[in-house]
């Protein structure tokens, strides 16, 4: 066992972009590299020349998990380019677009990806055959968050509704309102899933990491506000890029994100509850403590618990914002296109997810930058895996192979899919 | 709530992104097929994540899912498979990379019980999955067979 390697073969069937390679020589690890195939890239090119008003509904095609997180981000680029800031009415509804995509998102990962990890089942298949009440009622609360998005966002996947300046059209409150029984379902099962995961078997890793997430004044970030870590740094989005850069690396097409004099960082659900705890709802803080769950969490297995948390957050958040409801004023604000530079971010379900464009005079894109969450993540993934199989290199073959799969799956990212296609190789 | 007319007795799902040249055919077809106006067919659009098919296919009779598929034989080859009858090999449809694709859902359907009463999977093994916008030859050539085959299934229910 004191040579061999690890191989993730992700997305095989992509010109074999994407995998996850450990080389362990001499009971050392000597190499980790995640590849990951990277969208953006393309889309960045795409976006010349587009109208500033395309951004939104072309973004979101990047990723069919969460176009939300594509579109908001854009949208904020936009208006911020432009100087606008949108009516309340308008953000708070936003607000829920964006539940309804952490509720979709998170109940998918926790339960069709990550859960059958912990309970030993190699897929979600196999465990719908031994539980299929857990697995029912996991698509019925994933349902949930597609209804929020269709009656929100006109679909469940990839919103129409959104424009730059709002929406092209606002729901009537009485739109809303049958959203709201399944929602306290909802709430109900989010509660009981997080105490549900609690009660897995984590293993015994802790890291110390940079967590990185917005924060805002009163909310728990979803949309705008700061950019925070937990070594103190503090600025507003538009400084973002003076902090944080994206590198090349040899073994990879996909951008590295690093913190400009302090290297990598974790972006996503245990950056935003360490750095946001004090945001939470107090339901939300209750849960957590009930899961014995509390800042600072470093276990990145654990997760899937933060995860849980968050999605009953999303429910509540969804409720409160249906039950106070008005539609906004105007659906959205008219725009005149204007020169400019803007800057957005949201919190996508995986993490952090920075624009910037360059606008012209007539509106049309010149240069566009999207920093997804999945490439900021991809030096602390690899940092995990290398410092897993150095604590847990004396794991038999397959049960080291599939805990690496896990410590990638623990980030969410978008190649999730990947670490079902493993195979361990002697050296 | 999931956008479909529930009274359509047929519901066509394309599947694939357009951005990722020949994974885009899927999403084409439906286009096409949606731009003839057959009466009694409902036409939606979809990325391919498993659990949002399931929601999708609602009380259909007969639901025809087009998706790329991972070059086997040759680029632009045609198959078809009736799902209620046959198994699906995983890992068949281009998506299905993304843990949770077609093929999962209908084998997580078929394990929940929730399989819809007709359901044909159609997809073109493609050739080009890179970023980009745009079929590869192979694969235009064999759209105009594929479009046909679908017309005749759903008219094949229509006429019943």
């Amino acid at each position: 066992m004191n040579n061999r390697v690890i191989r993730v073969d992700q997305l095989a069937r992509v010109e074999g972009e994407g995998s996850l390679i450990v080389k362990v020589s001499d009971g050392k690890v000597s190499d980790v590299k995640l590849r990951i195939f990277e969208p953006p890239r393309f889309f960045e090119a795409f976006l010349r020349g587009r109208k500033f008003t395309e951004a939104p509904d072309i973004t979101a095609r990047i990723c069919g998990i969460c176009p939300v997180a594509y579109q908001m981000s854009s949208v904020m680029a936009m208006e911020d380019a432009m100087g606008l800031t949108v009516d309340d009415g308008i953000r708070r509804l936003r607000r829920l677009l964006y539940c309804g995509e952490w509720i979709e998102s998170h109940i998918l990962h926790i339960y069709m990806l990550h859960a059958p990890d912990f309970l030993g089942y190699e897929d979600a298949l196999l465990l719908a055959k031994d539980k299929p009440e857990v697995v029912a009622n996991a698509l019925r609360m994933k349902k949930i968050g597609n209804d929020v998005m269709c009656v929100v966002g006109g679909r469940e996947i990839h919103p129409i509704n959104v424009c730059v300046g709002g929406f092209y059209r606002v729901p009537r409150r009485e739109e809303l309102q049958p959203l709201l029984d399944p929602l306290k379902w909802g709430l109900d099962q989010a509660i009981a899933t997080a105490k549900l995961v609690s009660t897995f078997e984590f293993p015994d890793f802790e890291m110390d990491y940079e967590f990185v997430s917005l924060r805002h004044p009163e909310e728990y970030p979803l949309m705008g506000g700061r950019i925070v870590t937990s070594s103190g740094l503090d600025i507003s989005i538009r400084e973002y890029e003076f902090h944080f850069e994206e590198r090349h690396v040899p073994h990879s097409n996909a951008l590295h994100g690093l913190e400009r004099g302090h290297g990598r960082y974790q972006v996503g659900p245990l950056a935003r509850f360490n750095l946001n705890f004090d945001r939470l709802s107090s339901l939300a803080r209750q849960v957590a403590s009930d899961v014995k769950i509390a800042p600072t969490v470093r276990n990145p297995f654990k997760s899937i618990i933060v995860r849980a948390i968050e999605a009953v957050y999303a429910y509540e958040e969804a409720i409160r914002i249906i039950e106070e409801y008005e539609p906004p004023p105007l659906a959205s604000h008219p725009l005149t296109p204007s020169a400019g530079i803007g800057c957005g971010a949201s919190e996508a379900p995986r993490g952090m997810l920075y624009h910037r464009y360059r606008v012209a005079d007539d509106g049309s894109i010149r240069d566009a930058k999207i920093v997804p969450p999945t490439a900021q993540n991809q030096p602390t993934i690899e940092e995990d895996v290398r410092s897993f199989v150095g604590k847990f290199g004396g794991l038999p073959r397959e049960e080291l192979t599939w805990k690496c799969e896990q410590a990638v799956r623990n980030y969410d990212p978008c190649i999730s899919c990947a670490t079902h296609f493993v195979r361990l190789e002697e050296a | 709530m999931n956008g479909v007319s529930a009274s359509a007795p047929s519901l066509l799902i394309g599947v694939g992104n357009e951005f990722r040249n020949d994974d885009a055919l899927g999403i084409l077809v439906a286009r096409e097929i949606r731009r003839r106006h057959i009466p009694g067919v409902a036409v939606v659009e979809r990325s391919g994540e498993g659990t949002a098919l399931m929601d999708t296919w609602g009380g259909a009779a007969l639901i025809i899912i087009v998706d790329a598929i991972f070059p086997a034989k040759s680029p632009g080859e045609i198959h078809r498979l009736d799902a209620v009858q046959e198994e699906i090999p995983r890992g068949f449809f281009h998506y299905s990379s993304h843990t949770f694709g077609v093929a999962e859902a209908v084998a997580m359907a078929r394990q929940l019980g929730s399989l819809p009463q007709k359901l044909i999977l159609y997809g073109i093994e493609g050739k080009e999955f890179g970023e980009g916008v745009g079929l590869s030859d192979p694969v235009l050539r064999s759209i105009p067979a594929l479009i046909a085959m679908i017309e005749e299934d759903l008219h094949a229910l229509h006429a019943v």
